[in-house]
């Protein structure tokens, strides 16, 4: 065992803002990106379920 | 080999008929490398230090500048197509095509840089090699610009796509181009630069052709 | 392995739903390596002699790198089978696998200035690996904007696949070339040469967090993948039966 407390934890030797810098901008940007890929598919899935109902298989017409 | 020298005729003859073009790249050349001074200052020893660099990058900007018009015409008025159905190897035309434009783009920039050298207070020697470094790499970056010409060919926005493809790809070129000059003003002796923008020039002028004609022809489907 | 077709998984119809299953797979497996190779990191690990606490960025920061590299190779291996054999899926892959290397580029990039700040006393040094990584960025970069402003995918997929195949002949060139510019002007900066003697467990921790990496890449990309085949095959007999089964 490294830590003798939380908060030794957290102080990382003197080095926190070097080593908790890197790794919340490596969890913002790997939830960032599945964030991103949830959301595309969401609305991926909702344009093609809107574009099915309406029977509409090219897409690009406007439905009369 | 005879439709490599017409193809050369033909577009040195355009770029002949619009003069204009060509001086624009030269004079974004002379006027880009003249900013530096106004910008780092005077000094004559700090001039010299950057000098080399500051050529360089310049030529390369001023390279990328004139690239995009490399096969836009042709494409445009279905030239190209009809070139690339021609019983002749796209790639052949393609070299004679990246030739005509190194001597009105690339050769100029060479021939004017000892000028500009002189504002840098660059001595007579570095400037022989600044000639031979240039002459060496321009091609390169004419070859190299040759492939990302062909893939943005017709894009929207295709001049800054350009460059942004291209410019990563050029700083093999830059680096020993740039380092050539370096090591002939600190008393080295710049023939390993020279010798390896030789090479890089050999593998470009097999290499590049090929993958620009195929290029093209994805372009033109 | 010899039972299984896997010319049937070459088309999309097919390989949707297979990824639609194993991309949950890859989370999970994600996420175990990552939380081991975290435990590992941060509590087996000993502190560094020489450089302290600050040395845990590399857990995060040698993976990223070397998974950057490694998913351009990927990408443009991809890339160049779907342009020599004409397969639409290898051309997707390759796309999918784009934006995330592109990611990683960034976080290695990133870690790497914020480890070199407490060891060598400053945030960038133009040191061969770092310059390297920073040129890989802006060949993704160059990718991914390729690939964007081409509104045909085929023509998109071509030519992404022939960039990103001029891109690995060149890394090595340009490599060698920023390693040999770097020795040359090598005076005032710092070496970097000198590798930490690593225990045991910190080789462990760095390889328990290079599979996360690795797992969460496929993970990703296979995401991804499936966003472009449906993005794609939209007016396709499967997709409408789909969503027919599913509204």
């Amino acid at each position: 065992m490294n830590w003798g407390s939380w908060s030794a934890f957290w102080h990382m030797g003197g080095y926190a803002f070097y080593v908790w810098g890197s790794y919340a901008v490596t969890l913002l940007c790997v939830v960032g990106e599945c964030l991103l890929l949830a959301h595309r598919r969401r609305t991926l899935l909702k344009t093609l379920n809107q574009m099915h109902r309406l029977g509409n298989q090219d897409g690009n017409e406007t439905p009369t | 080999m005879n439709i490599f020298w017409t193809m050369l005729r033909r577009d040195l003859l355009l770029a002949y008929r619009r003069r204009a073009d060509v001086l624009t790249s030269l004079f974004f050349f002379v006027i880009v490398v003249s900013l530096f001074p106004l910008g780092v200052g005077p000094e004559r020893s700090t001039l010299r230090l950057i000098a080399p660099g500051v050529v360089w990058v310049a030529a390369l900007l001023a390279a990328m500048l004139s690239l995009n018009r490399l096969f836009a015409a042709d494409h445009q008025d279905g030239t190209l197509e009809q070139m690339a159905l021609a019983p002749v190897p796209l790639a052949l035309i393609v070299l004679a095509k990246v030739l005509a434009h190194w001597m009105v783009s690339g050769l100029p920039l060479a021939l004017m840089a000892p000028v500009l050298g002189l504002q840098f207070d660059l001595p007579g020697h570095a400037l022989g090699i600044l000639v031979i470094s240039l002459v060496l790499g321009t091609p390169v970056l004419s070859l190299i610009g040759a492939i990302g010409a062909a893939l943005t060919l017709g894009l929207r926005g295709g001049g800054v796509l350009l460059s942004l493809l291209v410019l990563p790809l050029y700083i093999p070129v830059l680096i020993f181009g740039a380092g050539a000059v370096e090591s002939s003003m600190i008393g080295m002796s710049p023939q390993g630069h020279l010798s390896l923008l030789g090479a890089f020039l050999l593998l470009a002028l097999l290499a590049t052709p090929f993958v620009a004609a195929s290029a093209l022809k994805i372009a033109m489907e | 392995m010899m039972g299984i077709n896997w010319f049937k998984y070459s088309s999309p119809a097919t390989f949707y739903p297979l990824a639609g299953k194993l991309i949950p797979l890859f989370y999970t497996l994600a996420a175990l390596f990552c939380v081991a190779g975290l435990y590992v990191s941060f509590f087996v690990a000993p502190t560094d002699a020489t450089q302290g606490e600050a040395y845990r960025i590399i857990f995060i920061h040698v993976p990223a790198a070397w998974m950057s590299m490694f998913i351009y190779l990927v990408m443009a291996f991809w890339a160049g089978i779907g342009l020599a054999f004409n397969t639409r899926l290898s051309s997707m892959m390759a796309q999918a696998l784009a934006p995330t290397g592109a990611m990683l580029t960034f976080v290695a990039l990133w870690t790497g200035a914020l480890w070199g700040k407490p060891t060598w006393g400053t945030w960038w040094v133009w040191d061969a690996r770092l310059t390297s990584e920073l040129i890989l960025l802006f060949l993704y970069i160059g990718y991914l904007s390729l690939t964007a402003a081409i509104d045909d995918p085929r023509r998109a997929d071509k030519a992404g696949a022939i960039l990103a195949l001029v891109g690995v002949v060149n890394v090595p060139i340009i490599y060698f070339s920023v390693q040999w510019w770097n020795t040359l002007h090598q005076g005032a900066s710092v070496s970097l040469t000198r590798a930490p003697s690593m225990a045991m467990t910190m080789l462990l921790g760095m390889l328990l967090m290079a599979l996360a990496a690795w797992m969460y890449s496929i993970a990703a990309a296979l995401s991804r993948v499936r966003l472009i085949i449906l993005e794609r095959e939209k007016h396709t007999t499967w997709v409408q039966e789909m969503l027919e089964r599913k509204p």
